[in-house]
């Protein structure tokens, strides 16, 4: 299990060197998005239209945050859980985002897509707010402001720290991991 | 008869919450200081490294610990020999739930189930809270609290088994719900499992069982051996700290059983993530 740092936006370069269970600490920009904002977006591409960012090399935070304290950029921040995007990530992938970064399992598609189009599926320690918030510098709506916490925001990180979980050669840490722990009797 | 004014509650509910969401309570953090320490995979121990030192940031600089600062859930115990001034007691709470969410900057998470529509500027800011009543003897106000979080929510079951089934069906089935939800409620977890009862009495019993502190002993030796053996076969899934990998999936199993009808034996499984918020009371 290797440890890098590396620089958003991603490339196909940056993505196919890793492998499930190698730990990253990510720097530059994230969106966040949850649900509600994804459901908006993959409409967007759908129907053609401009995007309220550059999807190219673009990671993906599925996060809703607290609101901040007076002088903060952010509140706490960490992953929240990841298959409600399964239905949208595929869509992601496609059209040019290399990175998302939840807790919890994906379905087969979004691993699928991952390896089709060079994506990384990372996971955050979920509950680990306050220490994942700190790492975050800046944070700016850019759309949906109406979402609330569900906004989609861009977000400035240093030194976020994400473990690989699905790879682009097929791996699965979830799957792996739990293998490697199991006692069977 | 006690009178206590309305104000008084208002103002002790809205402390403990302010206290749960920066402070995860000693018991939960020592629990998983001792998962670490016997956690097998690298990588689940530097999970809950990560835990930890998240605890130790949201205590000192008051920070959310997570930002899902969940839906406020309350058992509260009313003395037969209380009375409030001012008001009603289920209003204070809710008012001291909304103060506590608002000043300590967490999230307003209550929504309108189809429409999703936040119900922070209608019903008020995290509102309504979710209050289990009981009433019993005595001149006080006893409140148990917990700010219960949706990823671990979200897998929790309850089934209602013929009696047949038995203890090893009991445990054959929480091994079932916690060997599906594997990393999604956010593991090292505590698992609730309500028995017995009707429908919704193993189903409040369940969550009733995660405020029991971490590392007590059940009083029924019966149920505190029901209690090691389904931990141990959790602690055999492999599921490990946020699903990665691991032998501590799980920190604790809480048991309560009730009575139930001759004809059926009702199960109810409510987990409780790592970040696990709660404190406990008297007014
Ligand atoms: S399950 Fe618990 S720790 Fe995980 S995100 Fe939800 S509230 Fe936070």
């Amino acid at each position: 299990m290797a440890q890098y740092s590396l620089t958003t936006p991603l490339s196909s370069e940056d993505t196919k060197k890793l492998k499930a269970g190698d730990t990253v600490l990510l720097n530059g920009t994230l969106f966040t998005a949850r649900d509600a904002a994804h459901s908006r977006l993959v409409k967007l591409i759908e129907e053609g239209k401009e995007l309220p960012f550059d999807i190219e090399g673009s990671v993906i935070y599925f996060v809703g945050p607290t609101p901040p304290k007076p002088g903060d950029p952010i509140g706490s921040a960490g992953p929240t859980t990841s298959y409600r995007m399964d239905s949208f990530s595929p869509t992601m992938l496609k059209n040019g985002s290399k990175g998302m970064i939840g807790k919890g399992k994906r379905s087969q598609e979004v691993k699928d897509a991952c390896v089709e189009y060079d994506g990384i599926y990372f996971g955050a320690t979920g509950g680990a707010g306050a220490l994942l918030g700190k790492q975050i510098t800046s944070a700016e709506v850019i759309a949906y402001p109406e979402l609330g916490p569900e906004a989609v925001r861009k977000i400035t990180v240093k030194d976020f720290p994400v473990t690989v979980i699905n790879d682009t050669h097929g791996n699965d840490l979830y799957q792996m991991g739990r293998e490697q722990y199991e006692v069977k009797d | 008869m006690r009178e206590i004014e309305f104000d008084v509650v208002v103002k002790a509910v809205r402390d403990i919450i302010v206290h749960c969401g920066t402070d995860l309570p000693q018991d939960t953090y020592d629990a998983l200081e001792e998962a670490m320490e016997n956690e097998a995979s690298p990588v689940s121990k530097e999970v809950i490294r990560q835990i930890l030192e998240n605890a130790n940031i949201a205590k000192d600089e008051k920070r959310p610990l997570c930002q899902d600062t969940g839906l406020a859930v309350f058992f509260v115990k009313v003395g037969d020999e209380v009375k409030i001034k001012g008001g009603l007691l289920k209003d204070a709470i809710n008012k001291g739930t909304e103060q506590g969410y608002t000043e300590a900057y967490l999230r307003a998470s209550t929504c309108e189930p189809f429409s999703r529509a936040n119900l922070k500027d209608t019903v008020g800011y995290n509102l309504p809270a979710i209050i289990h009543f009981d009433i019993v003897a005595g001149d006080k106000i006893d409140i148990e609290y917990a700010a219960k979080g949706g990823g671990s929510e979200n897998v929790s079951r309850a089934r209602v088994f013929p009696p047949a089934a038995g203890k090893d069906g009991i445990v054959e089935y929480v091994k079932e719900v916690i060997s599906d939800a594997g990393g999604n409620p956010c593991p090292p977890i505590t698992v609730g499992v309500g028995i017995g009862g009707t429908f919704e009495k193993a189903a409040i019993s369940s969550k009733h069982a995660l405020f029991r502190d971490i590392g007590s002993k059940n009083p029924d030796p019966e149920m505190d051996e029901m209690e090691q053996r389904i931990l141990t076969e959790i602690n055999k899934l492999g599921i490990g700290a946020m699903g990665m990998g691991g032998t501590k999936t799980a920190l604790a199993v809480h048991i309560e059983a009730n009575p139930c009808h001759i004809a059926s034996l009702p199960v109810s499984v409510n987990v409780q993530c790592h970040s696990s918020r709660h404190t406990h009371i008297t007014i």
